[in-house]
C-alpha cells in the first residue's frame, strides 16, 4: 500500500497544506495541481517578459522548506508547477535546495509546433464550436496538450526526489505513483480508472475533506486546520480516502461523492489520456472514522487523442461598483444602472456585452435569490467587455461620477476606478496522441 | 407534500468553459428515486430561466444515488470572459437545491 496525499488544488491554495501534510503523519507521494485552464497564458506572458519565469513561483520555496523531510523520509514530490518553463522552475528548486534531485516531463508545450501542426493539417478546432484554430491563431498566447500518468512514472523511475512536469492531466499526478510502484501497464484499463477516479477525488485538495461541502457543513470540524486528502493505494485497485489524524475537516461518503461529481461532465465516459473512466461502476464504503474505501473501479481504453488547451486573447473587460445604502437601497441602485447606461448610450459607446447585478440581491442566483423586502445596502455591479479596449476604458470613467450626480447615498468608492482587464481566452482542441512526443530531463 | 430539494438532497457545482456541471446526490440512498422522478432536465432548465442559454443534460449515477447536470452556455462565456460574480457556476448547485419538488410521505419514512 503507498500513500498519495495532494497539498494543491490550485495556485493560490493554502501555503502552509502541503508542509502540514509532510509532517502530519505517514506519506510516500506528495502531489501538487498548480494549473488551472487560464493559468499557462500568464505564464507565458512571464517567460516571454524573463525566459527565467513562466512556472508557479511558489513552488520552488515550497520544495525546499519540506526540502530535509521529504528527503529523509523519501517522500517524492509530483508538481505540474512547470508550467511554460519546466527547466527553469528545476533549477530554482535546484538552487534554493541543492540536495534535491529534480526530474522534469517535456514535451506538453505546442507553441512553438502550432504552425507546422496546422500545415500539416490538424486544424485544432475548438471541442465546444467547432471553429477552426484559423481564424484566431495570430491572437493565440498558449498551447499545451494534457499528458498522462506514463511520462510522470518514467521519471519516477530515474530516482528524482522531485518531479516537475507542465501541463498534464490532473489525475495524473495521482496515477503515476500507482503505476510506478505496482507495475501497471497501459492496458490496465480497471486499475487505470481506479487511480484516476481516486485522483480526481484528491485533485482539488480539500474539496474532498470537507471543505465546499454542503452537506451539514456547520458541524465540519475545524475548518481553520482542515486535513487535505490522502490515497491510500494498493495494487489491486482499491483505493480508501483518508487524511492525516489530528486535522480538521473529515472524510465521509458525503464528502467523497461531492467531490466525485465534481465537473466530470457524462460521468461512464471520464476522458483521460490514459483510460476512459468510468464513475457510475464504483462502490463506496465507509472503513472507520474519515476513510472511505473506493472499490469496483472500471475502465475503456483511452482516446486516440489528446486534449489541448489553448489561450488566446479576447479583448478587454471592467467591472465598477458603487453602494447604495437604506432606504430604498435597491431603488436606487436601479435607477443609478439607468443613468450610467444612458450616458454610455450618448456616447455612442458600444460593447459585446454589459451585464449588471445587484450585489446583496440577485448577484448569485439570479431570479431564483429569496426576496428580501427592505435590503439594508445594495452593491451595483456593472460590467462590461468587448475586443476594443477603447469603449472599456471609457466605460471605467462614468461610475464614480455618480457620487455626485446621481440617486442619493452613493459610496463604497474608495478603490477609485475600475481596472481595465485583458481577457485571455480559453480554446480547448483535440490531435492525434502520436503527434505528442514526450520526454523525461534530470536536471543537475 | 411540496418541499425544496435540499430537503432530501446535496449538491457541488463547477465549471468547465462555459458549461456549468452541478451534482446533486440524495442525503440517503433510498431517496435517489425522489430524484430520478422530480429532478428531471427539463425541469432544471426551467428552473434555471435565463442563466442558462444552452442545453441541460442529465446523467445519472445511481452507485452514488446521485445524478449529474451538464448545463451548456451557463457561465456568459465561462472563465475569463464572464462578467458574473459567480463566473464559475460555483454556486449553481445551492440554486438547484431551492427547486420545489412534490414528494409522498411514505416516501421520507425509512426504516
Amino acid at each position: 500500500m503507498i500513500r498519495i496525499a495532494n497539498g494543491q488544488g490550485f495556485w493560490g491554495d493554502w501555503l502552509e497544506a502541503p508542509v502540514r501534510l509532510v509532517h502530519g503523519g505517514p506519506l510516500d507521494y506528495l502531489t501538487l495541481d498548480y494549473l488551472a485552464e487560464v493559468t499557462m497564458s500568464i505564464l507565458q506572458k512571464q517567460r516571454k517578459a524573463d525566459p527565467n519565469l513562466g512556472y508557479a513561483q511558489d513552488f520552488p520555496p515550497l520544495a525546499a522548506r519540506i526540502a530535509q523531510q521529504i528527503r529523509e523520509r523519501g517522500i517524492r514530490l509530483i508538481a505540474n508547477a512547470g508550467g511554460v518553463n519546466p527547466i527553469a522552475c528545476a533549477r530554482e528548486v535546484r538552487r534554493l535546495a541543492p540536495e534535491l534531485r529534480v526530474a522534469v516531463v517535456l514535451g506538453d508545450d505546442l507553441m512553438d509546433r502550432l504552425d507546422e501542426l496546422m500545415q500539416s493539417g490538424h486544424e485544432l478546432r475548438n471541442i465546444d464550436t467547432g471553429e477552426s484554430l484559423a481564424g484566431i491563431r495570430s491572437a493565440v498566447q498558449s498551447a499545451n496538450a494534457y499528458i498522462g500518468a506514463f511520462p510522470l512514472a518514467e521519471a519516477l523511475r530515474t530516482g528524482a526526489n522531485v518531479v516537475i512536469t507542465g501541463r498534464c492531466a490532473d489525475a495524473a499526478l495521482a496515477l503515476a505513483p500507482m503505476i510506478h510502484e505496482f507495475g501497471w501497464t497501459p492496458n490496465d484499463w480497471n486499475l487505470l480508472a481506479a487511480g484516476v477516479i481516486a485522483g480526481h477525488v484528491i485533485e482539488c485538495g480539500a474539496q474532498a475533506t470537507g471543505g465546499n461541502c454542503h452537506a451539514d457543513w456547520q458541524t465540519t470540524p475545524d475548518f481553520a486546520h482542515i486535513g487535505y486528502p490522502i490515497i491510500e493505494a494498493d495494487s489491486g485497485g482499491t483505493m480508501v480516502i483518508t487524511k492525516h489524524e489530528n486535522t480538521g475537516g473529515r472524510v465521509t461518503l458525503a464528502t467523497v461523492k461531492e467531490q466525485l461529481v465534481y465537473e466530470i461532465g457524462d460521468p461512464r465516459g471520464y476522458m483521460t489520456p490514459d483510460v476512459v473512466a468510468d464513475f457510475t461502476s464504483i462502490q463506496l464504503q465507509e472503513d472507520g472514522p474519515d476513510r472511505v474505501r473506493i472499490t469496483g473501479a472500471e475502465g475503456r481504453p483511452r482516446p486516440d487523442t489528446l486534449k489541448v488547451s489553448l489561450s488566446y486573447r479576447y479583448g478587454w473587460k471592467a467591472t465598477g461598483t458603487l453602494v447604495y445604502s437604506a432606504p430604498d437601497a435597491l431603488a436606487k441602485a436601479r435607477a443609478a444602472d439607468n443613468v450610467v447606461r444612458q450616458r454610455l448610450a450618448d456616447l455612442g459607446l458600444q460593447f459585446a456585452k454589459i451585464h449588471t447585478e445587484f450585489f446583496g440581491v440577485n448577484a448569485c442566483h439570479a431570479h431564483l435569490a429569496p426576496r428580501i423586502a427592505k435590503p439594508a445596502e445594495v452593491q451595483l455591479r456593472i460590467g462590461v467587455r468587448d475586443a476594443r479596449k477603447e469603449p472599456v476604458e471609457r466605460f471605467t470613467r462614468e461610475l464614480i461620477p455618480l457620487v455626485l450626480s446621481g440617486p442619493p447615498t452613493a459610496t463604497g468608492y474608495g478603490e477609485g476606478r475600475p481596472q481595465v482587464r485583458e481577457v485571455i481566452a480559453y480554446w480547448p482542441a483535440l490531435v492525434p496522441r502520436n503527434i505528442v512526443r514526450t520526454r523525461v530531463e534530470v536536471v543537475a | 407534500m411540496k418541499m425544496p430539494l435540499s430537503q432530501i438532497a446535496h449538491a457541488r457545482s463547477g465549471d468547465k468553459g462555459d458549461v456549468s456541471n452541478i451534482g446533486i446526490i440524495a442525503l440517503l440512498p433510498e431517496y435517489y428515486p425522489v430524484l430520478l422522478r422530480e429532478v428531471t432536465a427539463e425541469r432544471v432548465k426551467a428552473h434555471f430561466g435565463a442563466l442558462v442559454k444552452g442545453a441541460v443534460t442529465r446523467y445519472e449515477l445511481p452507485n452514488l444515488a446521485a445524478l449529474n447536470f451538464v448545463m451548456e452556455q451557463a457561465l456568459d462565456g465561462g472563465g475569463t470572459l464572464s462578467l458574473r460574480t459567480d463566473a464559475q457556476g460555483k454556486t449553481h448547485g445551492a440554486a438547484l437545491l431551492a427547486l420545489e419538488i412534490e414528494v409522498k410521505t411514505d416516501e421520507l419514512a425509512i426504516d
